[in-house]
């Protein structure tokens, strides 16, 4: 609660956390408010007017109802991949520190391995190899696989230097099991770090997709933030002055990272007594 | 069956690092530990007492040299535990801060086997507070960090309490509370010895504390074990000049200590 | 001349449910130049409170509640921390903290920390003046200076930590020291170096006046002239330190010796009695005395009186029935 308190009192958390639940609150609740079509409903890049806000796209299809239906996408894909990159990460962090020696050696080399490896070259060529089906879901999970090494790297610091701490010893004398230390008594230490980690996958996530999707390997099933920069890239809008192709979506995309940005560092500052002054 | 051997080491090392960086924490000790004695052992900062108390433990291992608890190598930690339990020096960095002190005290009932009905584990918490005095009504509900360091080293105690093991690693209990607290726990500890005749291995870096306290005084220094005996012959016929150092540095009132 | 007094003074925490905690009541001493005294007491008594009020230090939650600290005749009262800092600390009164791991920032070399903390205080002297005046006070204590100084505070060893600390927070040669339990993370061998080293100090005249706070009663007899006791953010009990450790006259003082243990021959069957119970809950309002619910000798009529300072076998002390 306390922690809370001083979230609330740095500017830049309110700022950031207004800016991403309004994003949230759009893409679910939009919807809601404004009729959203897929349907064509006018000329091919159809300039803004008062009905369409924000013009027509290449298939004659409303800008406004495609952001919308984008921005559920990107949300959804940044989560799916902070959620399976965060989890992956500190349990990969969170055992090896613990654990130390030949196990740690292993994971870190391991952690290092995915580090080396062009996390977004592996991100390509999976995606490239699924010519069918290539979904939304899978493409969070790809990116979820590839980047989970920035977790297990700040986990793995953290757990190392709880696991001399003397409550570790004790708990290790009531008879408590290796996963009951590490989920009981390392874990809780260390949440504020897993879910400053979380916040940044999350918006890595977000712009994975956007960078993946705009070079043409993004999903086939559905409209998102990086499906429709790349369909405005390969129709040449760009060089005809076709701004309302490109530039709300690109707003969208930097307002939402920025927006998980402001989070993780007002947090760093809050929850590091370092840096709090 | 008094005076049976617990622990026995000869000329056991414990050494960390690697190469040219390695530090002999504890160099060739041979000693053992009798059922029911309370042994001290004493020594500045470093000298490798908290390191053996932690191979007692089975916490850290030794690196040669034979260490045997009954005789026998120490193999089996959750069946070592229930025998051999501890207390440390910072009692809040002992206990989770996430969690009731009341549920932590509980929760070392998962060193048995079968643990015993919740009512008697809820009995035996109540009983063990009662023991060092503390209303069970005083810490219900509350964290770690809503009590006093004195109160603190008491649930420390409690928990000891609770286990009733055969030996008890004290790892310099007495050492962040002020005297009166300190009076306290040496109460408790002498109590635990002749309720529930444990055997206590106590580590101070005060010779006069253990002198008080035990049956027999180990002097460490730089991980060698330099002298041991009974608690008059060391402190009145020390054999090491490193022991009359620890006898002359402490502050007694009736003693010259230092010249002004 | 006392350099140094104290006049009732009484401090208080404020809550954040503003609820007033009186941590020091009524306290009120003045020292001489040259005097050193000991203030003890058990952890939550107040000695760390009083250590900011005397310096004048009332950052919140701490406030004054009433009375006055002079300091060569010279209030710190109603002044800002910032103008406590750059007139007072350092060159008149100078604090030694309690853990010098805290007191020193990890990741700066020692003289580097020496050189911030005198940068503040003297304006327009350059790096090298300090180093230079920093050297050869190091080198006055017998220390390894050139291998200390640039040190970062983890490679040196508790002790070197701690002798550090008390050489910068010397090094302008200050005209009292506060010491709050300078030495209670160390060990006594660590213990009599760092002692040594303050009465070195006193000696070659750096400064001459102390006030030393610990709840070691046997190291003060060692300290200090003058020993004051405290219990519940009040002096129970003042007198010379032999008076105070072997004719102890207030019941709190006689208990809290009773506490003490040695390893004295012949001591190892007297039992060190630990005083029972629990000190009284500083924020509700005390009538009567404050050590009565856990004196032996409490009687009906001390419970409701609240008493003051008198004069018993020439110490001062704060219960009608000392005799």
């Amino acid at each position: 609660m306390k922690l809370l308190k001083n979230l609330l009192k740095s500017p830049m958390f309110v700022i950031g956390a207004l800016l991403f639940l309004s994003t949230l609150l759009i893409a679910l609740l939009g919807p809601v408010f404004y009729k959203v079509t897929m349907e064509r409903v006018g000329a091919q890049y159809g300039a803004p007017t008062a009905q369409f806000l924000l013009g027509l796209d290449d298939l004659g299809r409303d800008y406004v109802s495609l952001l919308l239906r984008g921005l559920r996408s990107s949300l959804f894909v940044g989560l799916l991949a902070g959620v399976i990159a965060t989890t992956i990460g500190t349990l990969v962090g969170i055992y090896g520190g613990f654990r130390g020696g030949v196990v740690d050696d292993v994971l870190n080399m391991l952690t290092n391995l995915f580090v080396v490896i062009p996390s977004f070259v592996v991100l390509i060529l999976i995606s490239a190899s699924f010519k069918e089906g290539r979904s939304l879901t899978l493409i969070g999970v790809i990116i979820g696989m590839t980047t989970w090494t920035w977790s297990a790297r700040a986990v793995r610091a953290q757990s190392a230097a709880l696991k001399s701490k003397d409550h570790i010893s004790l708990a290790k004398l009531n008879g408590d099991s290796t996963l009951r230390v590490l989920l009981v008594h390392i874990l809780p230490y260390i949440f504020s770090y897993v879910f400053m980690v979380f916040i940044l996958q999350v918006s890595s996530g977000i712009l994975s997709e956007a960078a993946i999707s705009m070079i043409g390997l993004g999903p086939l099933d559905t409209v998102s933030l990086g499906t429709i920069l790349n369909q405005a890239k390969n129709t040449g809008a760009l060089g005809d002055g076709i701004w309302w192709a490109f530039i709300p979506a690109t707003v969208v995309i930097t307002l939402l990272v920025f927006a998980l940005y402001l989070i993780n560092t007002s947090m760093e500052g809050v929850f590091n007594p370092r840096l709090r002054k | 069956m008094q005076n049976d051997i617990l622990f026995e080491a000869k000329n056991c090392a414990c050494k960390f690092g690697h190469g040219k960086k390695v530090v002999k924490a504890v160099d060739d000790v041979t000693f053992d530990i009798k059922d029911g004695e309370i042994v001290s052992l004493v020594g500045g900062s470093g000298c490798g007492k908290s390191v053996l108390a932690k191979m007692m433990l089975g916490l850290h291992h030794p690196t040669s040299g034979a260490f045997t608890y009954k005789g026998e190598p120490i193999t089996d930690y959750q069946v070592h535990w229930r025998e051999v339990q501890a207390v440390f020096q910072d009692p809040f960095s002992c206990f989770n801060q996430f969690f009731t002190i009341r549920s932590q005290l509980k929760s070392a009932f998962g060193i048995y086997k079968e643990k015993p009905s919740n009512f008697e584990m809820e009995d035996r918490v109540d009983q063990a507070l009662l023991a060092v005095n503390v209303k069970p009504s005083e810490v219900e509900g509350k964290y770690p960090f809503e009590l006093s360091g004195g109160q603190m080293q008491r649930m420390l105690l409690a928990r000891i309490f609770v286990l009733r093991p055969k030996v008890l690693i004290a790892d310099e209990p007495t050492s962040m509370v002020d005297a009166c607290v300190r009076a306290n726990i040496l109460d408790y500890l002498m109590k635990l010895k002749e309720e529930l005749s444990m055997t206590i291995v106590f580590i101070t870096h005060d010779i006069g504390l253990a002198y008080y306290v035990s049956d027999r005084l180990f002097i460490m220094h730089k991980g060698k074990i330099i002298e041991q005996g009974a608690p008059d012959d060391v402190t009145q016929r020390p054999k090491s000049e490193h022991t009359v150092q620890l006898l002359e540095d402490i502050p007694e009132i009736h003693k010259e200590w230092i010249k002004r | 001349m006392a350099i140094f007094e104290v006049d009732k003074l009484s401090l208080h925490y404020l809550t954040r449910f503003g609820q007033k905690i009186h941590a020091v009541t009524d306290v009120s001493f003045s020292m001489e130049q040259g005097e050193i005294l000991g203030i003890a007491g058990e952890s939550g008594c107040g000695k760390s409170t009083l250590v900011n009020g005397l310096m004048g230090l009332f950052i919140p939650p701490l406030y004054p509640t009433s009375g006055d600290v002079r300091v060569g005749g010279e209030s710190l009262m109603g002044r800002t921390p910032e103008d406590v800092r750059a007139s007072v600390l350092s060159r008149k009164v100078s604090m030694i903290p309690q853990g010098a791991f805290n007191a020193l920032n990890p990741t700066r070399k020692v003289k580097d920390i020496a050189a911030d903390v005198m940068a503040a205080h003297l304006k327009g002297v350059d790096k090298k003046q300090i180093y230079e005046r920093l050297k050869d006070r190091f080198d006055l204590f017998g220390m390894d200076t050139k291998r200390v100084l640039n040190s970062h505070p983890i490679q040196l060893t508790a002790g070197e930590r701690q002798r550090s600390v008390i050489g910068i927070s010397t090094l302008l040669n200050p005209q009292m020291v506060i010491a709050d339990e300078p030495t209670s993370a160390l060990d006594v061998t660590t213990q009599k170096v760092v002692i040594k080293m303050i009465f070195d100090l006193l000696e070659k005249g750096i400064f001459s006046t102390m006030i030393f706070i610990t709840h070691e009663l046997p190291l003060l007899r060692h300290v200090a002239n003058n020993i004051a006791i405290m219990y519940a953010g009040e002096i129970v009990e003042k007198g010379t330190a032999e008076q105070v450790v072997f004719d102890p006259r207030h019941p709190y003082t006689k208990a809290l010796m009773g506490a003490m243990l040695s390893a004295e021959p012949g001591q190892k069957h007297r039992k060190p009695t630990a005083i029972e119970g629990a000190p009284p809950n500083l924020a509700n309002a005390i009538t009567g005395c404050r050590f009565a619910e856990r004196c032996p000798s409490v009687c009906a009529e001390c419970k409701q009186k609240k008493q003051e300072i008198r004069i018993v076998g020439e110490r001062q002390v704060r219960c009608d029935y000392a005799k």
